[in-house]
């Protein structure tokens, strides 16, 4: 099993049965594939649709419909078109359960920065920091490390997506929650050491005298 | 009762740099025979206001390509390397704003708000230069309104009297922006007689659009 795939099994323990969920494009749509069976959730699409579904039949796509990213998505049955500001209303206002975000670094606030290397890569924030600020519980899926530089650190080098501190990260190696008192290991990843997790992260992290392995769906 | 506008007439409305706010979000829900005529007829200098820059060949990239964006208010550029490369070499101005704080800043200046204050952009280099506001002991970034002298909109259809209605993700910023701008021109992919869109189903009354392109040929 591949880093992604073990991160998107691990978030996807994270959705509760009512949820709606807004997945961000890469990594963490991916999850997407892990659901339990059990749970009944809609998933939002920023660009206007909750309820997306799965891609269409390969001729049946209908360009009126997309996600995020502009890929061809279906509408579950149930599901509703909405303009921007009504989705943005929803993320704003707290009506949205979880967002499962990339991440370029996390730091031990539990600040995000995941919109832009000055002078390398501008994309834009689209709808990045509306939703840190905005979702009930925010959540990090990113592979530990960069090219084998740490991406959790003590402080963001790169400018912050909000200041607000996000609820979970996970990564192939671990599971991290912020707190008041620092960022604390919970969970590490399969056949991982919680030496191994250290060293590979440059922030302080707080370890409990025992961390269990991730449970994966 | 409307007259359906030409399409050249249509853009021979258009002075050169005037502000545009033009729906779609990576090109679902752009009036792209309106863009065509604009880059058909070769006068710019405008200011674009929009979710994004959509791809080169797509919506606005068309715009971007024909050189006729001098400056561009929007979310995300990440899809177009041609934006990103004219900003590098100045030929072009962006101002990146949060997905949710841009359709709220246009909500605002088309329904006669002074203003909109949001969480959203706070401890991240969006709040550069901008009022922080405290109200009952949260802060808020004052975002401002913003206006065009044009919106163009794209719609699934509209009736005889301009009232229109979107579909799916086609909605995203064209209900909002049909309120904002001075003269409202409306491409829907169809039009149908009075009545044959219930008044339920209608998103933008037609009371708002000031010109409704002919249909498709």
């Amino acid at each position: 099993m591949n880093a992604k795939e073990v991160i998107a099994r691990r978030v996807a323990l994270e959705i509760e049965d009512g949820m709606l969920v807004n997945l961000g494009i890469g990594l963490p749509s991916m999850v997407a594939n892990f659901l339990p069976e059990d749970v009944d959730i809609f998933f939002q699409a920023e660009n206007g649709v909750i309820g997306l579904g799965a891609r269409p039949p390969e001729g049946m796509e209908d360009p009126d419909l997309t996600d995020a990213g502009g890929g061809f998505v279906t509408a579950v049955p149930g599901a509703a078109s909405i303009d921007s500001a009504m989705s943005f209303g929803l993320i704003r206002g707290g009506h949205l359960d979880m967002t499962v975000l990339g991440g370029l670094q996390v730091d031990e606030r539990g600040y995000l920065a995941n919109w832009m290397v000055p002078g390398k890569m501008v994309p834009g924030m689209g709808g990045a920091m509306d939703l840190v600020a905005g979702a009930k519980k925010v959540v990090v899926a990113m592979v530990h490390t960069a090219k084998g530089n740490p991406k959790i650190m003590p402080e963001c080098t790169l400018p912050l997506t909000a200041a607000r501190r996000i609820s979970l990260i996970v990564t192939e190696m671990a599971v991290i929650e912020p707190t008041d008192e620092g960022l604390a290991l919970r969970e590490v990843g399969p056949g991982v050491t919680v030496e191994q997790v250290v060293e590979a992260t440059a922030a302080k992290l707080i370890v409990p005298e025992t961390v269990p392995e991730m449970a994966l769906a | 009762m409307k007259t359906a506008t030409k399409l050249e007439a249509a853009a021979e409305l258009i002075p050169e740099g005037s502000v545009l706010l033009i729906g779609g979000f990576m090109a679902v829900g752009t009036p792209e025979r309106m863009i065509d005529a604009l880059v058909a007829r070769g006068v710019g200098g405008f200011t674009v206001v929009a979710n994004d820059t959509a791809m080169p060949g797509h919506g606005i990239g068309k715009l971007v390509t024909a050189g006729l964006v001098s400056k561009a208010i929007v979310s995300h550029i990440g899809l177009n390397p041609e934006t990103q490369a004219k900003m590098i070499a100045g030929e072009m101005e962006v101002e990146l704003v949060p997905q949710g704080t841009l359709v709220e800043r246009i909500r605002a200046g088309g329904v006669g708000l002074g203003g909109v204050l949001t969480a959203t952009g706070l401890g991240t280099p969006v709040e550069d230069g901008k009022q922080i506001i405290e109200i009952d002991g949260k802060k808020f970034l004052l975002e401002k309104p913003i206006r065009g002298d044009f919106a163009l909109i794209a719609a699934k259809q509209a009736d005889y009297k301009g009232n229109l209605e979107y579909a799916l993700t086609a909605h995203n910023f064209n209900p909002v922006m049909a309120l904002a701008a001075d003269t409202v021109i409306a491409e829907p992919h169809v039009i149908v007689p009075v009545g044959a869109i219930p008044p339920d189903a209608v998103k933008t009354p037609g009371i708002l659009v000031d010109h409704l392109l002919e249909r498709e040929h």
